[in-house]
């Protein structure tokens, strides 16, 4: 018998362990033949079946049985039973290749879904240190649940913010200091056309999940508190807080704002109670087990939209104030919004006294 | 198509409507709080609400309804209505329908 290291004491465990260097090579035909994936059904405690590759030299592990000439013989005699022991070689390794790919595709979603947590870290920075509101609620912050264009209208949500953050901060640098009212407008035009662009890419996700946008689902919690019909404010509500900032108003403007306050309380009014009926017919329907008969579903995504009517009071806001006043009341706008979502994130952060 | 001519030319504010639409509910909320009785024709039940449907649309609401026709002029859908109401214009137009408050 050959001795390839002397410290194995029992002859018996000699058996076992030399063919284990035969394996060893065996394991590099195996990798030369599979690409490198490891098959453990040809690392086993070696039986009459063994690969071709193997020296002649070979001892088995069962004791006292002469298999030397035995596999010789059978080599040649079943040449079907290396067939087979090359095809579930071939079998495993492909499963293998398999696992590994799933394995790799779930690194990357997670990957992904990292990313998108970071970016969102980011946001909440800016926002002063609140952590995204969905972060909590779920492990990594999606669902399974949550479609792609969702999660692509989360993310460019915290693109808005940030924009909207950065335009803010322009405004409020530009109004306490020297500006021309040309340049004052380009900046107006420009805050104005960032909320019309926030209304574009609501709508778009109402048509993929109404119910996620009339619920506010991507403000923080005190935006939520105070949102009207996923719309985000109420256009009367939101005069009332920027009225102060426009002084002076000449006579004229105050009457226009008057009426535009009450106009649009009369519209906001109208149309929460024709949501209200919608809450309700829907209800009915999916009491009676009759849900999607008819066009609710429908019916609130265009009430959804309808809303663009209302907030268009930003606009109508805009023919009534002078540049400088349509300013300041952006800025007041702006910064009235930030004061929500900082207070949403101190209000979750507080300490809490023992009780 | 004569029929929505017809009613449409009817004297005041006329409103097409459907009973399971809650914009034509909406629009109708908007109405009364400015104290006008608008004529509604509820079309879901009329045998040619197909056809109206279709008239409406072509006359330019997208949805048919609601459609808001004030002096016998076509005013729109909600949207138009609000936008109307919103930048002051709506009231002059229905000023002479108004009823005056207790």
């Amino acid at each position: 018998m050959n001795t390839t290291s002397t410290h194995f004491v029992s002859s018996r465990r000699f058996e076992i362990y030399e063919p284990l260097n035969q394996i060893g090579s065996m394991w590099e035909e195996s990798f030369k033949n599979n690409g490198g994936m490891y098959t453990p059904s040809s690392i086993i405690i070696p039986t009459n079946e063994k690969p071709e590759s193997l020296s002649e030299d070979t001892s088995h592990g069962t004791e006292g049985t002469p298999h030397k000439f035995d596999q010789e013989a059978s080599t040649s005699r079943h040449p079907d039973k290396i067939q087979r022991r090359l095809a579930q070689n071939r079998e495993a390794a492909r499963k293998s290749r398999l696992r590994k790919k799933a394995y790799v595709q779930q690194l990357e979603t997670s990957r992904l879904k990292l990313i998108h947590l970071e970016q969102e870290l980011d946001r909440a920075r800016q926002q002063g240190f609140y952590v995204g509101n969905r972060v909590d609620t779920n492990a990594l912050g999606f669902s399974d649940n949550m479609s792609s264009g969702i999660i692509a209208f989360e993310m460019e949500y915290g693109h808005w913010v940030e924009e909207q953050n950065r335009q803010i901060s322009e405004l409020r640098t530009v109004l306490y200091g020297q500006v021309s009212d040309m340049d004052l407008g380009l900046l107006v035009d420009n805050a104005m056309k960032h909320y019309f662009q926030l209304f574009r890419m609501k709508a778009a996700a109402a048509k993929i999940d109404v119910f996620y946008i009339m619920s506010g689902m991507w403000k923080t919690p005190a935006e939520r508190f105070f949102m009207w019909m996923g719309g985000g404010f109420r256009p009367s509500e939101l005069l009332k807080v920027l009225l102060p900032h426009f002084d002076p108003l000449t006579d004229q403007q105050l009457l226009d704002v008057c009426n535009l306050k009450q106009s649009c309380q009369q519209a906001e009014d109208a149309l929460s109670k024709g949501m209200e009926k919608l809450q309700h017919t829907l209800a009915d329907s999916v009491a009676a087990g009759k849900l999607g008969e008819g066009s609710y579903i429908p019916q609130m995504t265009s009430a959804m939209e309808r809303l663009e009517a209302l907030v268009s009071f930003v606009n109508q806001m805009y023919r009534i104030l002078t540049t400088r006043q349509a300013a300041r009341g952006l800025l007041a706008l702006g910064e009235y919004f930030q004061r929500l979502r900082a207070l949403s994130s101190s209000w979750a952060t507080r300490k809490r006294e023992p009780t | 198509m004569d029929k929505v001519m017809r009613m449409s030319t009817e004297k005041g504010v006329v409103i097409f409507t459907k009973s399971s639409c809650c914009l034509c509910y909406a629009v109708q909320i908007l109405f009364r709080d400015l104290r006008v009785q608008p004529t509604i024709h509820e079309i879901d039940n009329d045998p040619d609400v197909r056809e109206i449907e279709k008239a409406l649309i072509r006359l330019g609401c997208a949805n048919a309804v609601p459609a808001v026709f004030v002096s016998g002029k076509l005013v729109g859908s909600t949207n138009e209505v609000m936008s109307l109401h919103l930048s002051g214009s709506l009231v002059p137009l229905i000023k002479p329908y108004q009823s005056f408050p207790n």
